[in-house]
């Protein structure tokens, strides 16, 4: 009876806790875009999970006790890799107590690895602000880089997954169709775009430049990863006179008082774009994303 | 540049034979010779296109690439090469500060609470200019089964210690991390942060009482961490337990052992936390203090017993949509309980009223409670307040020659600190510490603290 009663506590105990389903490939994906890429591959076979929000810097994430027992879990962790999560990453690999997640490892997929980086610096130094060995990570902004991280990552999934092989191929195949064509129509739609100088707030759209051929004139933060101060931001406003730009753009989760500020001063639109999944109202998924972003950029132009 | 080999070939062929006033001998001579040149131009054209192949080859593949990743410019770039790629991650802590304090720090001792010499001078505030404890840090997986990191902590004095240096497990199944070396202890939520990462210059007064500030052991370390949503994780060490609470010793098996048990997680996206509780028990053998007696006069005690330290801990923190880069709360409190038996031998070296030895009971505790408040990029205030109390404390026979103040020492500090980036920060720290009974020491504290190399990732 006594022996009864224990299990019933520790089973109801555990129940509220809520254990993790098992049936599906748990991810734990560092930033919401490659949720939302691994969720169109993996449908219903995979349980996502996004460590981070499209209003959090991904670059200043705790490792947080939620993080740790997702990472406990995972059959896969995908982030961008590049030292974007170097400031907590590394903690949660260390004590998940999950060798799949390990760097080397099946479990570990970086979608930096299988892209053209831009911005590789030819020195680093910390006095040169938040810089990345590896290169600008943030790629996700040009959408024929989500085509690039989605052939790999169908392979990687069908790799850890090999009892769902035929769905992660059909569900790739289906997917790169579309985007594909998304793509091309999203280059139709912003091709006037192509040669307008813009001001952005974090250098966090390199790709997204690199893709549509938009002009980056300056940038608010005096150096990558630094608020923008007073006397830079008078700096650009007076750049802006000899070089006009057409809009301010930043990320959602970017503080807006800088762009604002100079938006004001400049008489230009400052934009807040998406930049990953949920970080605004249409980006409810990676179609949604880019269809947002292509808008909001055009509608500086009006 | 086969289509263009063929005509010169055959150039060369017609030539000879054009020249009709050669005799045979020459003649065959000449064609032997051509023959041979065509052997020899035909092997090299064939080499040349084997070439021409590959290379068309290879850039068709790399065009493919490049057309892929929508550039058409350089792959992706090669891993470094060569023996220093397989460095370790090095980070160097540079720290200093200045204190102004308006009692003198001689003699500090926190009223009732019986620390050893070590441990109290590490916890003595300074006065005037100071260095404060550098750190070399140097950290890398092992191989595929372990990582392993060294934090050596350069003094102010010159001397060097060894924070931590361990291994630890990466490959094991379910959850399971083991540890082994020197670490500092997982009991509480402070203790397993090195001093750079603190929010306030020093420690609270109930880790110094308790802990001589911070407790790092010898040993081994196993967690455990639930397959549950909700963080759940569970920590057993066995270890030598030569620091304070522990001395020491000269035998076989575990001189300090410590469960623990945190539990976490999120609330919406904004708010985070983790609570926690700690059970740290050691075996200290002639732990050795000095102390003043009821007849005034200074004398050197031991304690040989068992010491157990309980530690309830608590973390809350609060970002706006989990983004703190402008503005972020923490909320942070421990309380901790020790109970100590065992015998104390009062007046060892016969300076007062002679050697005696009796029975020890005590139970104290302490707690802190301090919040911070980052207000705008960059900056961040904090407010921390704290109090130990004596509880009861029984020296059995030695009651009347040991003095058992009914004082409760507590201090409050305030700071504010700037930080520029993830590696640098400047902190003003205002202090009223009424840890002796009689004394209030309002203290100042200016304090920087940088660190430089590879980027470190800090615990939650």
């Amino acid at each position: 009876m006594f022996n009864r009663s224990i299990k019933l506590t520790l089973a109801l105990t555990l129940g509220a806790i809520a254990l993790p389903s098992f049936a599906a490939l748990n991810i734990l994906a560092c930033e919401p875009e490659w949720g939302a890429l691994a969720q169109e591959l993996g449908g219903d076979k995979v349980s996502v999970y996004n460590a981070t929000t499209a209003f959090q810097d991904p670059h200043h994430v705790q490792a947080k006790p939620s993080l740790l027992a997702r990472a406990r879990n995972a059959d896969l962790v995908i982030c961008t890799g590049s030292q974007l999560e170097i400031g907590w990453l590394p903690i949660l690999q260390q004590q998940a107590g999950n060798p799949k997640i390990q760097t080397g490892q099946p479990g570990n997929f970086e979608a930096s690895r299988f892209v053209r980086m831009l911005e590789i610096p030819g020195s680093v130094d910390r006095s040169l602000g938040d810089v990345h060995p590896g290169g600008n990570p943030h790629i996700q902004t040009d959408p024929r880089n989500i085509g690039l991280v989605a052939e790999a990552l169908a392979k990687r999934l069908a790799e850890i997954d090999p009892a769902n092989v035929a769905h992660y191929q059909s569900s790739y195949k289906a997917f790169a169709e579309r985007w594909k064509a998304a793509v091309s129509n999203w280059e139709k739609q912003a091709a006037p775009l192509r040669g307008m100088n813009i001001v952005v707030h974090h250098k966090a759209f390199a790709y997204l430049e690199n893709w549509l051929g938009l002009q980056e004139v300056a940038a608010l933060e005096p150096k990558p990863g630094v608020e923008p101060t007073s006397a830079h931001l008078a700096e650009v406003l007076a750049q802006l006179q000899r070089q006009p730009a057409k809009t301010v753009i930043r990320a959602a989760y970017s503080d807006g008082r800088g762009s604002d500020w100079l938006a004001e001063r400049a008489g230009i639109p400052a934009i807040v774009l998406p930049f990953t999944v949920g970080g605004s109202e249409r980006a409810k998924d990676l179609f949604g994303l880019f269809d947002d972003t292509i808008q909001k950029l055009l509608s500086a132009l009006k | 540049m086969k289509m263009l080999s063929i005509p010169l070939l055959a150039a060369l062929l017609t030539l000879p034979a054009g020249a009709s006033a050669a005799d045979d001998a020459d003649l065959r001579a000449l064609r032997d010779e051509v023959a041979r040149m065509r052997e020899t131009y035909e092997a090299r054209i064939d080499a040349l296109e084997k070439r021409l192949l590959d290379a068309e080859a290879k850039s068709a593949s790399a065009a493919a690439v490049a057309t892929q990743a929508g550039t058409m410019a350089a792959a992706p770039p090669a891993a470094p090469s060569g023996a220093n790629a397989f460095n370790p991650n090095v980070s160097l802590i540079l720290s200093g500060q200045y204190g102004n304090l308006s009692r003198d720090p001689a003699g500090y001792r926190i009223t009732g609470f019986h620390l050893p010499g070590g441990p109290l001078g590490d916890i003595t505030p300074q006065r005037g200019f100071s260095l404060a404890e550098s750190e070399l840090a140097i950290s890398a997986n092992v191989d595929t089964l372990f990582y392993g990191a060294a934090h050596f902590a350069i003094h102010p004095d010159n001397t060097l210690s060894t924070e931590e240096a361990f291994v630890q497990t990466t490959a094991l199944p379910s959850g399971l991390t083991l540890k082994a070396g020197r670490y500092f202890s997982g009991i509480g939520y402070l203790n397993e942060q090195h001093a750079h990462a603190w929010d306030f210059v020093d420690a609270p007064l109930a880790y110094q009482a308790f802990l001589g500030g911070q407790f790092n052991n010898d040993g081994l370390q196993l967690r455990w961490l639930a397959p549950t949503d909700t963080f759940l994780e569970i920590g057993a060490e066995l270890g030598r337990g030569a620091n304070y609470p522990g001395t020491g010793r000269n035998k076989n098996g575990s001189g300090a052992s410590a469960l623990y048990a945190h539990l976490g997680g999120d609330v919406g996206d904004s708010h985070s936390w983790r609570a926690g509780l700690s059970l740290l028990t050691t075996s200290p053998q002639d732990r050795q203090w000095d102390d003043i007696d009821t007849a005034g006069a200074g004398v050197s005690n031991r304690f040989s017993g068992s010491s157990r330290l309980w530690i309830a801990d608590g973390v809350w923190k609060w970002a706006p949509r989990g983004n703190a880069n402008s503005t972020n709360f923490k909320l942070q409190g421990e309380y901790l309980r020790r109970i100590e038996d065992g015998n104390l031998t009062y007046d060892t070296q016969a300076a007062s009223l002679g050697t005696a030895t009796g029975s020890y009971a005590a139970r104290q505790s302490g707690w802190y409670l301090q919040g911070i408040y980052q207000f705008t990029p960059y900056w961040r205030v904090g407010l921390r307040s704290e109090r130990l109390s004596n509880g009861s404390v029984d020296y059995g026979a030695n009651n009347a020659r040991l003095l058992r103040p009914d004082y409760a020492p507590q201090r409050n500090a305030l700071m504010f600190d700037y930080n520029p980036s993830e590696f640098s920060r400047i902190r003003l720290q205002l202090a009223q510490d009424k840890s002796r009974e009689g004394i209030t020491d309002n203290q100042i504290f200016l304090q920087y603290q940088m660190s430089l190399g590879a980027h470190g990732a800090h615990k939650f």
